[in-house]
C-alpha cells in the first residue's frame, strides 16, 4: 500500500506471505476434529503448521494484536476467536484498548469516528 | 434475451443471518434493521426472477489464501452452504444455473475479464446472508437458481472500483446476449463503512455511506473514480467491499428507480445498508 493510514492494518501481499502458515492453521479450525487436535496440544499443532516462534507465542497467548501484526487476516484470526467463544466486539475492544463493553457501547451509539477519515 | 429486472444492494454481516437463524429479529438491538428490510422483501416477493446473480466475497470458508482470484464465477449445478466452523446455517443449498454461467464466462472473457471458473464452491455468509435478506423464509429452496460471482476484497490489492463498475457493465451486456428468455436479479453485497482490526476498529462513516447510497443510484461513475486508498480511508479497511455494489450497478440501466433503501448502525461492527432498484423504467432517448 503506497499510503499507510494510522490504526488501519492493510492485509497486502507481503503481509499475506508473512502470515500464510498461521492463516492456514486458522482455516483448519473450521472442523471439529481439527479443533480437538489443536486443543489437545496447541504448541504441537502450531509446529505442524510451521508457524514461526513469534506466531506460535501469539497464538498460544491469544495475543490478538500480535497475530494481526505477524500476518494474520482478521477473517482467519476470527476462526480462533470463535473457537474461544470470543466475538468481533471482543476483538474490537482488544484492538482499540477500550475493552469489549465500551467498544460495544460505542458501536450501539453509532460507531466510532475518525476525524482524519472524514 | 435475458433481462436484469432488479438490483439489490445489501450488507452481508454474519450476525444478520445469526439473528434470523436464532429468532432474534424482534430483539431491540435488531428490530429496526429487520423492519427496514420489510418493504424491500415485500416488493421482491412479487418480482421473483428466473435466475439471480450474487456478487460477493468469501471469508475463509469456500476458498483460502492458496488461491486469491480477483474475480471468479461459479458454473456448478449446486453450491453447498459452507460450515464456517460451528455447523452450517439452517438454510437450503443453492441451485445453480450452469447454462447461464457458461454463457457469462465466455462473454466476459471475450470482453477481457479473465475470470476464474469455479466448478465446485461452498458458499458462506457473504452469499447466504444476502439471500436471507431477500427471502427470510425460503423453506426447502431459494426462490430461484443463483449464480455466485466472487470478488477478492480481502487481500490488497483488491480490484479497483472502476474495474468493478466496468465488469458490471460487461455483465449486463452478457446477460442481455443470452439466447434464452430469462429474468435476472443481481445482488451486490457487502459494506457499508466498517473496519474490524487496528486502533481504528469500529470506524463508521455515515456521511460517506449516505453519499454512497445516493450516488450508487444517480452517479455511479463518481464512485467508480474512488481509489482503493480513498475507499479504505473513508469506508474503513473492510468497507472497501462496497466496490461489489458497483458490479451490480454496472449491470443495470443508466436510469433506475429506487424501490426502497434503509441504513442501520450497528450490525455487529458494521453500518448495514440495503438498497433495492427496479431496472424496468423508461430510459432517456
Amino acid at each position: 500500500m503506497t499510503e499507510s493510514l494510522e490504526g488501519t492494518p492493510i492485509f497486502d501481499g507481503e503481509t499475506s506471505r508473512r502470515g500464510f502458515r498461521m492463516n492456514k492453521l486458522f482455516m483448519s479450525l473450521r472442523t471439529e476434529a481439527n479443533r480437538e487436535r489443536f486443543l489437545a496440544d496447541e504448541a504441537a499443532y502450531c509446529r505442524e503448521f510451521g508457524l514461526t516462534d513469534e506466531q506460535q507465542r501469539a497464538v498460544l497467548e491469544r495475543d490478538w494484536q500480535a497475530m494481526i501484526d505477524l500476518g494474520g487476516s482478521i477473517f482467519y484470526v476470527y476462526k480462533l476467536a470463535m473457537m474461544d467463544g470470543r466475538s468481533m466486539q471482543y476483538l474490537g475492544g482488544v484492538f482499540t484498548g477500550m475493552g469489549e463493553a465500551d467498544f460495544l457501547a460505542a458501536m450501539r451509539a453509532g460507531g466510532r469516528r475518525d476525524d482524519r477519515g472524514q | 434475451m435475458a433481462e436484469v429486472i432488479w438490483g439489490l444492494a445489501t450488507s452481508h454481516v454474519p450476525s444478520i443471518g445469526a439473528a434470523m437463524d436464532r429468532g432474534k429479529t424482534d430483539d431491540p438491538n435488531w428490530k429496526a434493521l429487520f423492519d427496514g428490510y420489510a418493504p424491500a422483501r415485500a416488493w421482491l416477493a412479487e418480482h421473483t426472477p428466473d435466475v439471480a446473480i450474487v456478487v460477493y466475497n468469501d471469508h475463509a470458508n469456500g476458498i483460502d489464501l492458496d488461491f486469491v482470484p480477483t474475480f471468479g464465477l461459479g458454473t456448478a449445478e449446486r453450491y453447498e452452504v459452507a460450515d464456517e466452523g460451528f455447523g452450517r446455517r439452517p438454510v437450503p443449498d443453492v441451485i445453480g444455473h450452469p447454462e447461464l454461467s457458461l454463457h457469462l464466462v465466455k462473454e466476459l472473457i471475450d470482453e477481457g475479464f479473465d475470470l476464474t471458473v469455479f466448478q465446485e464452491l461452498d458458499v458462506d455468509h457473504g452469499f447466504t446472508v444476502p439471500l436471507s435478506v431477500w427471502t427470510p423464509d425460503p423453506g426447502d429452496a431459494w426462490p430461484c437458481p443463483v449464480i455466485p460471482l466472487l470478488v477478492n476484497v480481502i487481500q490488497y490489492p483488491q480490484p479497483t472500483a472502476a474495474r468493478c463498475y466496468a465488469l458490471g457493465q460487461a455483465l449486463g451486456r452478457a446477460i442481455r446476449s443470452f439466447p434464452g428468455d430469462l429474468t435476472v436479479g443481481v445482488l451486490g453485497t457487502g459494506g457499508m463503512s466498517h473496519q474490524l482490526a487496528g486502533a481504528r476498529a469500529g470506524f463508521i462513516n455515515p456521511d460517506f455511506d449516505h453519499m454512497w447510497m445516493d450516488a450508487i443510484e444517480n452517479d455511479p461513475a463518481k464512485l467508480a473514480a474512488l481509489s482503493r486508498e480513498e475507499l479504505i480511508r473513508q469506508a474503513g479497511s473492510e468497507g472497501i467491499e462496497l466496490i461489489m455494489w458497483l458490479i451490480m450497478r454496472g449491470a443495470m440501466n443508466e436510469q433506475i428507480r429506487k424501490v426502497h433503501s434503509d441504513y442501520f448502525v450497528p450490525a455487529s461492527n458494521t453500518a448495514a445498508g440495503i438498497a433495492l432498484f427496479d431496472n424496468r423504467v423508461s430510459q432517456p432517448a
